[in-house]
């Protein structure tokens, strides 16, 4: 397949991923923002929008001002956001176009579905009466798309070079909201068992859609260990760190087979597939939250721009 | 023009109303549809095209970067003798055509018998003197050829343009007859209607029929080269490039290594050996022709001289489809196949003769006049719909370049109705039928590309003009 094909597709399945992780978020945001007061709520739209690197662009715009309606219309529609969530799937879109060849006639349905349907509910303002269809819709479209590629798409290069796009774009995302969420996870003296924390947390999980998986694994019992441990090492869980590398180390060793050629990419995958499986959460707590995640992000980002070398993505 | 539909040729009523036999069976299974249905479909139809992603960009507009072509439920229905006798009258336009190219590029005999004024080749910029003297894999020039018909009568079908540089449409050729079949899959058991489905395999075969003295030993490796997603018919080599299981690449993909044209893999460069290409020549290659053109590959025609790599259509074909040399076609024909031109061509004035431009700028409110190097119906004037100021403005830039333009009778096109809310309604078409040629034979598919003009008495049947297109029908015998 042609390098500018793999590129695309790769990015295809990012942007896909990006989009529905950012509806995600917002979702709990949103949800978060209703059941507190409106300093609370603020505090916690500016951290949804740290959390997805907009902090700049937002603020140019609106200052300090973290109204609700602003914040959901700039992450989901607002033009003066590169990075919004029309922009990511029209890009999706764009890209599927570009390889048209290599994707099956459903997969490219249904992504070109996903942009004339959100394109039409994102011509106008979205209100918070709109907003929960909205991103229920979002992550439907995104469902969607996973569920043609997981039916019609022939297992080769072209998937493998998908999966790693989505893998590698959810571990940065749960690795993300896991930087900015860091102290809420942090073993603290005053807030322990208190009302606050078990919102905060729940809100966590929430927006990785691992509410209900920690519940039930941990019989109701909420604690900041056991999130941090849940999102980064519990290999059951499709969000987690350790499941987007085992997931990662499978789909990149498969294009080494099919290609029969192990690169610098596949000793990449395997350092930070065996680092986190070392890991424990005491070690991790030991190290510290904060400083391991930033290891974490920036491993991620090498192993993709490996990646787009030694496949040559690009000239 | 807007009574042209009272004296046209209807293909489906006869003057007396009554169904001419080649609808008969269309007509028996259209009788029984409920008109609420055919209502349904037809928007069913348009949502179809636009999941499918089967759109057309138009060039200066902005706000509309895609649009879709209409499509329109009543096909054009075209009986088996019919057929053969535009089947044998192509064949054989298409064969003059490809040893007028080989004359052009060799000896021109044509030039020195007299027949064809060496003016014509002189001042065209579609002539290639880099292809003097080279002769392509195969001897073929045009792998892919559509020529453009109009029908006035029932046996009088004419040639209007021949398309011999990169022919488009025929990815909606294909669409359209999906599309009739998954909304009236019944329909098709009760008319037998000749397959077009398999185009897509038919030229594969014919391009790699075509592969390069570098191409011994291995199965041709076929890549179609587009300008890249902006342009107006991506979706068709997105389209052809898939049904074909070919590379779809473009100019960024690809460099000059080892005297052949190698395109970047996720596994290193790979030699192409047919590349079926969607750009014009004036950019395929940025060292022979424009060069800041980034939609080609600098030293291609190099490689192709040296016979690394087949180029489909070959480079300067477009001589042979231009509008000065069209008026010259019957001539053409007869020099090269010693037979008469089975197929007509449309009465042509060329406006750089003294006696036809004098008659032309007389009869301006009857003709159509067209550049000689324009298409896709820009830049063209027809005298029946156009104000005396139009027409004035045109008489002047005919005066100042002459030799650019050509001019043409207003024709009354055939009709075929299409399908409105009020019911069906005659609207006039033209016919593209595809052609592919390899050493191995001229292999026409049996249908084409049908457009008709939407509005009510319009001849521009041109989708960047607001025309639609129709499944095209060839009936078995």
């Amino acid at each position: 397949m042609l390098g500018r094909s793999a590129n695309g597709i790769f990015w295809l399945f990012r942007y896909l991923e990006r989009a529905e992780n950012t509806a995600r978020l917002v979702e709990a945001g949103f949800r978060m923002a209703l059941t507190r007061d409106a300093a609370d709520a603020s505090e916690e739209w500016r951290s949804v929008i740290v959390t997805l690197g907009l902090q700049g662009a937002y603020q140019a715009k609106f200052g300090n001002d973290y109204a609700a309606s602003n914040v959901f219309n700039f992450i989901l529609r607002d033009r003066d956001n590169p990075g919004n969530v029309l922009l990511m799937v029209e890009q999706a879109r764009h890209n599927a176009r570009m390889v048209r060849t290599g994707i099956t006639r459903e997969v490219w349905e249904a992504v070109n579905e996903s942009w004339m349907v959100l394109k039409q509910e994102l011509a106008r303002t979205v209100t918070e009466t709109r907003l929960g269809g909205l991103l229920d819709l979002i992550r439907r479209q995104s469902t969607l798309v996973r569920g043609a590629m997981e039916g019609t798409m022939l297992r080769n290069d072209i998937y493998y070079f998908a999966r790693a796009g989505s893998f590698i774009e959810r571990a940065d995302n749960t690795a993300r909201l896991l930087d900015v969420k860091y102290y809420v996870l942090l073993p603290s003296v005053s807030y322990v068992g208190s009302s606050l924390d078990n919102v905060q947390w729940d809100n966590v999980l929430r927006a990785v859609a691992g509410d209900r998986a920690y519940r039930w694994l941990n019989a109701g019992r909420m604690e900041a260990r056991g999130i941090a441990e849940f999102l980064m090492l519990d290999g059951r869980f499709p969000r987690s760190l350790a499941f987007c590398y085992a997931q990662l180390r499978n789909y990149l060793d498969r294009l080494a087979d099919e290609y029969g050629d192990r690169l610098d990419t596949h000793d990449i995958v395997a350092r930070t597939y065996d680092w986190l499986k070392s890991e424990t959460i005491e070690s991790v707590f030991e190290t510290g939250l904060h400083q391991v995640i930033g290891q974490f992000i920036a491993a991620n980002n090498t192993l993709a721009q490996q990646i787009q070398r030694d496949y040559r993505f690009t000239e | 023009m807007t009574n042209s539909s009272l004296s046209s040729y209807d293909e489906m009523l006869g003057a007396d109303g009554a169904t001419r036999p080649a609808y008969s069976g269309y007509f028996e299974w259209l009788k029984d549809q409920p008109p609420e249905l055919l209502r349904r479909k037809s928007s069913e139809a348009e949502a179809f095209f636009r999941k499918t992603g089967i759109t057309f960009n138009v060039y200066g507009n902005e706000d509309a970067e895609e649009r879709l072509i209409p499509f329109d439920m009543v096909p054009r229905i075209i009986n088996a003798a019919q057929w053969r006798r535009l089947s044998r009258g192509i064949e054989q336009r298409v064969r003059a055509l490809n040893a007028f190219l080989h004359d052009l590029y060799h000896r021109q005999e044509i030039v020195r018998s007299g027949r064809l004024p060496e003016r014509v080749l002189k001042r065209n910029s579609a002539f290639l003197p880099q292809m003097a003297g080279f002769t392509p894999p195969g001897g073929v020039y045009t792998h892919i050829v559509g020529i453009d018909l109009v029908r006035t009568g029932e046996d009088d079908f004419m040639v209007l343009e021949d398309n011999a540089r990169t022919p488009s449409g025929v990815s909606y050729m294909l669409e359209n007859r999906e599309t009739m079949m998954a909304m009236f899959p019944e329909l098709f058991t009760k008319v037998r209607v000749r397959e077009v489905s398999d185009y897509p395999r038919r030229l594969a075969r014919s391009l790699a029929a075509c592969a390069p003295p570098a191409a011994s030993g291995h199965k041709p490796v076929v890549a179609v080269l587009t300008p890249g997603t902006f342009n107006s018919a991506y979706y068709e080599h997105a389209f052809l490039a898939d049904q074909m299981g070919a590379e779809l690449v473009e100019g960024s993909d690809l460099k000059v290594e080892n005297g052949r044209v190698a395109m970047r893999t996720t596994r290193g460069w790979q030699a192409i050996d047919v590349l079926y290409r969607r750009v014009d020549d004036d950019y395929l290659d940025p060292l022979t022709f424009k060069p800041d053109s980034v939609l080609g590959v600098s030293g291609i025609m190099d490689v192709y001289r040296s016979g690394g790599i087949t180029i489909a259509n070959a480079p300067g074909t477009g001589i042979a489809d231009d509008k000065a040399i069209y008026s010259f076609m019957p001539e053409i024909v007869e020099f090269y196949t010693g037979e008469k031109p089975i197929l007509a061509n449309v009465p042509t004035w060329r406006c750089s003769e003294a006696d036809s431009l004098a008659y032309v700028l007389d009869n301006l409110e009857d003709l159509v006049v067209k550049e000689v190097h324009g298409s896709g119906g820009y830049g063209m004037l027809i005298g029946p719909t156009s104000s005396r100021r139009e027409i004035a403005m045109f008489a002047d830039k005919l005066r100042a370049n002459p030799d650019n333009y050509i001019a043409q009778p207003t024709l009354s096109l055939s009709t075929v109705p299409i399908f409105t809310k009020a019911g069906l309604a005659p609207r006039h078409v033209d016919l593209r039928p595809f052609v592919l040629v390899s050493p191995q034979g001229i292999d026409i598919t049996p249908g084409g590309l049908t457009r008709v003009a939407l509005k009510k008495g319009s001849l521009v049947v041109n989708s960047s003009q607001g025309g639609g297109t129709k499944d095209s029908w060839v009936l078995d015998d």
